[in-house]
């Protein structure tokens, strides 16, 4: 009934993946962390090989891959630099609520030339006083006749300032609540468009994130997806396919701190013996490996169920939970397995730590996360 | 303009080669098989050839192995070669074998080369030989060790690698068989979409009953493992008096145990 094998396709294009993870981003990633350098030629690399913009279907220039190969690439990508993929992943966040709530024309007019040249996205959602609230968000969209205008403040936005594309989610009548919530496609090059500087992270360094402020931008009638008022829905099934990159993207740089760390346990002597032969370390190494292996089954599951049209909002949930969780505790244990070496610089754990808290923070807190699945837990019948 | 270009699926540089028990053969269960990397540059030049006259020059990619080779064609399919040709065999074959074999292959695709490229040695047997042989069994001249080549349109300038770094120039005349080494280029990665279209690619699957291949000449008749290399033994001489000492030591054992004066 179940397999867990992938297909030969699937198989070549994880070869290829973690090729490129392992020889163009593993020996850049502490030097664009460290300059906090938006990583282009590597990003222009990655997207040269038909690893940018998984969500984009065949008939606008993409490749519809299904959603379990996407977060297969993501996995061997974050495998690679937790950092880079991060940047790589925004543009799939981005132009997901465009592939799926899209009309054709939109789809067309800013899907394809994703396809035809390197391009960056930006999705817009947080602001300053609504994060998790994201129900509240105050961003107006205001009705001028042909067009819209578009106010307000947005925060902690991915890509800002590279950006070719945004898409923004505002409302156009606070008092109507979720059911005011609408997205629009702004092009970057638009007048009334600020950036912030650039925000200093503790991770993902080499992404750029900052404050976007749209002051009365004029936004074409033509640029609304789906229609008024249908924003809020729209997310909701764009976060069934971005959770899923999101955990598998905590998997991958779970599983980089875990060989890490097994690789030093193997080698390093204390008392005459590898540390690896202490089974202190050993409870450690078989708790990570036991989490990520947990945190890959649900994130396949949550990704098959998408590809099977049914999508489960709640594995979805779980699995980005699941994940962020094991791969901020996973680093944290594999700093600890390198000892005093895993706090210095000079080894790559620290970063993997550094990097894997935002994990637990964005595209929804693992808190929220909970709130979500126990939700659904309440409202389920029995077993 | 036909290109043919003549692939190895070997076991990964990192795998532990183990003998099976009877000596037959190496255990192959555990075995990652990689595409022989010399073969890479092969595919790679084949590919660099191809963007002259994209539209006019087709690119195959022959296998003489187990069938589990046909990843190694698909790959290279990946990378954008044109067909693929399985002949189906075991591993255990002759150079002169494998040579017959894709000879055979070569003719019976119907296609006339103008230039056969292959990796200059297998990194599993490291025998250098199929091109040779190839070559001569095609009556085809034949430069190996290329690690620069210009292509013209009915000869090829090689450059080819040889002791203390030196380098010979051939002007050779099309068709011809030239075997590949690092250095030569930098092969591509498969991209996405090349993955995704090496499927749609014709893969045609032969066996050596059907191309008259004859039985392998010459046959291993066991595989084990080399002696296991002894500890080093280290001569202290703490100080300048015990040095001669020392020296005697070592000569001593160099001339008894290690008889090699």
């Amino acid at each position: 009934m179940i397999s867990f094998e992938y297909s030969q396709d699937q198989m070549a294009i994880r070869e290829v993946a973690l090729k490129f993870a392992r020889k163009e981003m593993r020996p850049w990633t502490a030097h664009y962390d460290e300059a906090q350098e938006f990583p282009r030629p590597i990003l222009q690399k990655a997207w040269e090989q038909g690893f940018l913009n998984t969500c984009i279907p065949e008939e606008f220039g993409g490749q519809s891959l299904e959603t379990v190969t996407a977060t297969l690439i993501s996995e061997c990508l974050a495998y690679g630099c937790l950092g880079m993929n991060t940047a790589i992943m925004a543009n799939d966040l981005a132009l997901l609520p465009i592939a799926l709530g899209g009309s054709t024309e939109q789809k067309e007019k800013f899907l394809r030339p994703f396809t035809e040249s390197y391009k960056i996205a930006s999705f817009c959602l947080t602001e300053p006083d609504h994060g998790s609230n994201a129900a509240g968000i105050e961003t107006t969209l205001e009705e001028k006749g042909d067009f819209l205008e578009l106010t307000g403040n947005k925060m902690w936005i991915t890509n800002a300032g590279v950006a070719d594309l945004f898409v923004v989610y505002a409302t156009i009548n606070k008092d109507l609540g979720r059911k005011g919530i609408t997205a629009v496609v702004v092009e970057a090059d638009s007048s009334g468009i600020s950036l912030g500087a650039k925000e200093k992270k503790m991770g993902h360094r080499c992404s750029d994130t900052r404050t976007v402020t749209f002051s009365k931008v004029k936004v074409s009638k033509a640029n609304i997806l789906r229609g008024i008022g249908q924003g809020w829905n729209l997310a909701m099934e764009t976060l069934n396919h971005s959770r899923c990159l999101v955990a598998s993207s905590a998997v991958g740089g779970a599983q980089a701190a875990l060989d890490h760390a097994k690789n030093y346990a193997g080698q390093r002597l204390q008392f005459g013996r590898p540390i690896g032969e202490f089974q202190m370390i050993q409870a450690m190494l078989a708790n990570m490996a036991m989490k990520i292996e947990a945190s890959r089954l649900l994130v396949q599951k949550a990704a098959w169920l998408v590809d099977q049209k049914t999508p489960d909002p709640k594995i979805c949930s779980m699995a980005k939970a699941f994940a962020s969780d094991t791969c901020m505790e996973v680093a944290t244990d594999a700093v600890q397995i390198f000892g005093g070496l895993g706090y210095g610089q000079e080894y790559p754990v620290e970063k993997i730590m550094r990097d894997a808290k935002l994990l637990q923070i964005y595209e929804g807190t693992s808190q929220i996360q909970r709130l979500v699945i126990a939700k659904e837990v309440l409202k389920q019948s029995d077993f | 303009m036909e290109i043919f270009v003549c692939v190895k699926q070997v076991p990964d540089t990192e795998t532990k080669i183990i003998p099976k028990s009877d000596g037959s053969f190496i255990e192959e269960s555990q075995i990652k098989w990689i595409v022989n990397p010399y073969d890479e540059f092969a595919i790679e030049q084949a590919l660099l050839i191809k963007a002259l006259k994209p539209d006019t020059t087709t690119v195959t990619v022959i296998r003489v192995g187990q069938t589990r080779d046909s990843e190694a064609l698909r790959n290279a399919m990946a990378m954008g070669a044109d067909e693929a040709i399985l002949v189906e065999a075991n591993d255990n074959l002759d150079s002169l074998s494998v040579a017959q074999a894709l000879k055979a292959a070569i003719e019976k695709s119907g296609k006339k080369p103008d230039l056969i490229l292959t990796g200059k040695q297998a990194i599993d047997d490291d025998c250098l030989q199929v091109p040779q042989i190839l070559a001569e069994l095609l009556n085809m001249p034949s430069v190996s060790v290329a690690v620069a080549m210009e292509f013209q349109e009915s000869q090829i300038t090689v450059k080819r690698e040889i002791e203390g770094g030196a380098l010979e120039i051939y002007n050779c005349p099309l068709p011809a068989v030239i075997s590949c080494n690092k250095g030569l280029n930098t092969p591509r990665y498969t991209s996405l979409p090349g993955i995704l279209k090496a499927k749609k690619r014709p893969l045609t699957t032969l066996n050596l009953a059907e191309l008259g291949v004859e039985a392998p000449k010459i046959l291993y008749s066991n595989f084990k493992l080399p002696p296991e290399k002894p500890a080093g033994k280290k001569f202290m001489a703490l100080e300048d008096k015990d040095i001669t000492g020392a020296v005697q030591q070592v000569v001593q054992l160099l001339r008894t145990e290690a008889k090699v004066i």
